[in-house]
């Protein structure tokens, strides 16, 4: 077994394919190098390893591989991939704890539909994956459990909230990964890891078992080191949930069979029209960061595409709109966490005077990020203040949504940076909140507006070779073509 | 002091509210259970094994997600529909955040600016007038759990969570407990005829909130406002009210204030008590719900729920009046419950073909109805059984009226019948025929015995030949006697008349 082949679902299906590995022997490859590189002691992706499960599940695939004598990928096209989950996503019997201590103990005794779909698919989920608390945060330092660190420079962070998903992925210690994303959480810590991370459309996979942050814009995606398995992952998790009423009644993805339809002729590059905002290319940017966006525009460009400036004017509010709508949802998605039905209760708490002493006990539990969260969305939401706050934010936030239809009207992608910089030190910002927040101001927008979007590598930064991500946006239910467009654009180095 | 006397001078407002638990199958955001399937009507899931009848989703457990039920939302527009409201095209649930140990997510998913229903009316009858009550809206919502307090802890039991309500509210057009009372019948007969809430107010499926306040009789501006709480019977409600009243104006007259507040009543001591003040509003943080889409319902949906809707309680007592002849006291009585109405109805039915005579027929009517809310009614009081329960049928109804009307069987001869029929089911032309409780007609039978009563009380005879026609009952009473009670009294008199003329 070539321990180095194994990183990409068609290499690890060949292997299989070719006797080179059994299932077990390649999820035994993957736990190890999750024992050795993943907890507490190496870059504390993992928060939890699901051993026995995982192995039960890849013994039973190994059965099937000795009797079909290959994958059988049409029918299973997960056939024996381990995956890791990020932990606010729920697994049945197995621990979820959003990254934070008030859900230390919690055990799911439901699973996610997502990760339902993915199983049913014959992936194998080898543990949860590190978070910052509740998925409120872009670096990861907001987890309970401690900082994931950056799979390539340990002193920085290696972006979030999905940054135990992205670090995971890109250390090899499992082939793909769940992230999700409500301001940019599958977006930044991918771009910051140097793999692809997708955001779906609003809707278009279910949110059923994933533990709710905003509700409006949290959306499940796949992490991967390639588009084309990032592809697989999204065809399998896609369409309609009868047990999401958000859920949108399109067909499941066929991204798969779209990249093969991946522009390469000049005429069909002459066809695409990708619109870059000037909003996008503003102060705090940094100059490698433009430096290699505007390449990787030159490049489409160069192919035949047309990039054509546009703009986005409400760009500027786009922050503002999501700090409000996704505190306010937050505040009211996360009270129940109470100590009465969930959440820890405190041995303290247990000797309260009465239920609002017992309420003020339990919720000291949540870290300061979370806590300010709520503290602001509870706010946002009061009586008096709603109207000046929510309400408000939801109605910019329609004018938001506005400008991207405008837009798609004259092209067929946006592109951008997905952050103004790469992966920064651990430390370095978490005093100021306010500089965090505006680090998710390319991403936010898609998710206001419920749009596909995804972030590919585009290069690095030297001298420390820091991965940089090129951001495609596209119209609703379009993750075809964008991926489509993405695999052509990863493809770009490779010989014709 | 009396209600009608302070009334002189002060005048009550009142404004219920009225949360129905919708008779679903299943839960309004998931598929556990809102009602035990063929279980009788009270009972409840709540009576389950504490959180048995429970499922991720109304337990709110994290990640999971509210699914509405379609008939919940169908049963909703009934309500609408039934009591003239117009049924908004698109209303929204929002989330309703308050913290309290029965609520599992830390939020009730209810409707707030955009209800599914809008500006309806109900028409009650009081003693003294004819009265349309405006209903402001009606919206749905999910029933939260219950606490169950033990000696030293409590549990909370979610059986109930998600259970579908609807909340009808109500203006403020009620001016006495009287037609507070009547409104709150009328709705009651309203959604139990619906088929859409049992209706029973000691099981909490139908509950009232009654917001109280007074003000100097023709003021246009109605005074402070106290809120009682869950009462949970008609006649409660209309006593808590009464004393409310009462209190409030007591209070206005001693120079104080009434202030808003939430009150309990304590129907042992037949008075309310404050249970938490109200002077600071509870900020609930409205917001509409994420997780659930605006609902959407086109007039074709509407059009074709409305065929759903059956004769209702308030047609069905005009119906009864004039066309069975029955006074407004019986009619109400029998439509005080869906059941019995049908019952009753059905027995008419039968009596149709055997009363071809309209006024045969409404005679016929008449004394199935004094069957029904008579002895039938007597009988299922008696040994609380509901009708559903009882052997007894219409057709023993409209056999015992047939029989009786034609003199076959005696008034008690018919009701010593229907107690048979209780126990057994059995028909009554059987029970009669077994228990010899055919009348005896047979002139020749009975003349013998009339000859023997002429000729044992020579006195009576003689004063009833004198004028004193009254005596005649005396006689027949003696002729009965002879007869064991069989004789057809009529029958007797009759004869006895020709004999002593």
């Amino acid at each position: 077994m070539d321990a180095d082949k194994l990183q990409t679902i068609r290499a690890i299906h060949d292997s299989f394919d070719k006797k080179q590995a059994s299932v077990v022997e390649v999820t035994r490859h993957f736990l190890d190098s999750v024992k050795k590189k993943g907890g507490k002691d190496g870059l504390n992706a993992f928060l939890t390893v699901c051993e026995n499960r995982v192995l039960e599940r890849a013994e039973a695939a190994d059965q099937i591989l000795r009797a079909e004598g290959k994958v059988p990928r049409d029918r299973v096209p997960l056939f024996g991939i381990p995956l890791g989950i990020k932990d606010n996503l729920t697994m049945d019997g197995v621990r979820t704890t959003c990254g934070s201590k008030m859900l230390d103990n919690y055990v799911a005794p439901y699973t996610a539909t997502c990760v339902e779909r993915l199983e049913s698919a014959g992936a194998l989920c080898l543990g949860k994956l590190n978070m910052d608390e509740f998925a409120m945060g872009g670096s990861n330092e907001n987890s309970a459990y401690g900082p994931v660190l950056h799979p390539t420079q340990p002193e920085r962070v290696p972006g979030g909230s999905s940054g135990g998903s992205a670090a995971a992925v890109r250390a090899g210690l499992c082939v793909a990964a769940l992230g999700t994303d409500t301001g940019g959480s599958i977006r930044l810590p991918a771009s910051y890891c140097g793999i692809v991370g997708l955001k779906p459309t609003y809707g278009r996979v279910s949110r059923y078992g994933l533990v709710a942050f905003a509700s409006s814009l949290d959306q499940v995606g796949p992490m991967a080191r390639t588009v084309e398995d990032a592809a697989i992952l999204f065809d399998v998790m896609s369409g309609h949930d009868p047990r999401d009423a958000t859920s949108a009644t399109v067909p499941k993805g066929a991204c798969r069979e779209a990249l093969r339809k991946a522009p390469e002729t000049q005429a069909e590059w002459n066809g695409i029209r990708i619109g870059v905002p000037k909003e996008y290319f503003v102060g705090g940017l940094s100059a490698e960061v433009e430096k290699s966006i505007q390449s990787s525009l030159r490049w489409f460009e160069s192919k035949g595409a047309r990039v054509i400036p546009i703009s986005l004017p409400h760009t500027q509010y786009a922050v503002a709109v999501y700090y409000l709508v996704a505190v306010s949802e937050a505040s009211s998605n996360l009270a129940r966490f109470d100590g009465v039905r969930y959440g820890v209760r405190p041995a303290e708490a247990e000797n309260a005077d009465d239920l609002a002493a017992f309420y003020r006990k339990v919720r000291a539990h949540f870290g300061p990020e979370v806590k300010r969260r709520i503290i602001l969305g509870t706010f946002a939401l009061s009586s008096g203040y709603s109207e000046a706050y929510y309400r408000r934010a939801c109605q910019v936030r329609r004018l938001i949504k506005q400008d991207f239809a405008t837009a798609f009207e004259k092209v067929d992608f946006i592109a951008g940076p997905v952050s103004p910089t790469t992966a920064f030190k651990i430390g370095e910002r978490i005093s100021d909140p306010l500089q965090m927040y505006l680090n998710d101001i390319f991403t936010i927008p898609a998710n206001l507006a419920g749009l596909p979007a995804i972030s590919i590598p585009s290069g690095t930064e030297t001298p420390d070779s820091l991965p940089i991500g090129l951001h495609l946006i596209a119209p609703p239910f379009q993750e075809e073509r964008l991926l489509s467009l993405a695999h052509a654009f990863e493809k770009r180095g490779a010989a014709p | 002091m009396n209600t009608m006397n302070i009334q002189n001078d002060f005048e009550a407002v009142i404004g219920l509210e009225v949360h129905a638990q919708l008779a679903t199958d299943s839960k309004i955001f998931c598929a556990c259970r809102a009602r035990l399937p063929g279980g009788p009507a009270a009972e409840s899931v709540a009576d389950v094994a504490v959180n048995s009848n429970t499922c991720p989703v109304c337990s709110g457990h994290p990640g999971t997600l509210p699914v509405l039920n379609r008939k919940a939302v169908e049963f909703a527009m009934l309500a609408g529909l039934a009591t003239n409201c117009r049924i908004n095209p698109r209303s929204v649930f929002a989330r309703k955040s308050y913290f309290y140990p029965d609520l599992p997510k830390g939020y009730q998913i209810s409707q707030y600016d955009q209800p599914i229903c809008e500006a309806g009316w109900l028409e009650i009858n009081t003693a003294s007038a004819r009265k349309r009550i405006r209903i402001d809206r009606i919206h749905m919502e999910e029933d939260a759990g219950k606490n169950i307090h033990l000696s030293g802890f409590s549990v909370v039991n979610l059986n109930r969570a998600g259970v579908p309500l609807i909340e009808i509210v109500s203006a403020p057009d009620m001016r006495t407990a009287e037609e507070a009372g009547a409104y709150l019948r009328a709705l009651h007969g309203v959604v139990t005829y619906l088929g859409i809430c049992d209706g029973n107010m000691q099981e909490g499926n139908f509950r009232c909130d009654a917001n109280v306040s007074v003000m100097p009789r023709g003021s246009k501006e109605f005074g402070t406002r106290a809120e009682i709480k869950n009462v949970n019977s008609f006649r409660f409600i209309e006593k808590a009210i009464d004393f409310e009243i009462r209190r409030q104006i007591e209070v206005l007259r001693a120079g104080g204030r009434v202030i808003q507040e939430t009150r309990g009543y304590d129907s042992a001591r037949n008075v309310t008590v404050s249970l938490r003040s109200k002077e600071e509003a509870q900020d609930y943080r409205y917001f509409p719900d994420p997780d659930l889409i605006p609902l959407r319902i086109e007039d074709s949906w509407i059009a074709s729920i409305r065929p759903r809707i059956p004769e209702l309680p308030a047609r069905k007592f005009e119906r009864f009046v004039s066309e069975f002849g029955l006074s407004q006291y019986d009619a109400e009585v029998l439509l005080a419950s869906r059941a019995i109405a049908e019952f009753y109805e059905e027995s008419v039915k039968i009596l149709k073909a055997a009363f071809p005579d309209p006024s045969d027929l409404r005679a016929a009517a008449k004394a199935a109805a004094n069957w029904t809310t008579g002895e039938l009614m007597r009988l299922l009081n008696e040994e609380g059984r509901e009708l559903s329960a009882s052997k007894v049928t219409p057709a023993h109804i409209a056999d015992l009226v047939r029989l009786a009307q034609s003199r076959v069987v005696s008034s008690t001869g018919a009701k010593q019948a229907l107690g048979v029929a209780w126990k057994t089911g059995e028909s009554v032309e059987t029970i009669v025929e077994r228990e010899g409780l055919r009348q005896v007609s047979d002139t020749a039978a009975l003349e013998v015995s009339i000859d023997k009563v002429i000729a044992g009380f020579p006195a009576q005879v003689a004063e009833y030949k004198a004028g004193k026609e009254k005596v005649i009952g005396f006689l027949v009473g003696q002729v009965m006697k002879q007869s064991g009670g069989k004789a057809n009294p009529s029958l007797v008199q009759e004869l006895l008349k020709k004999k002593l003329s």
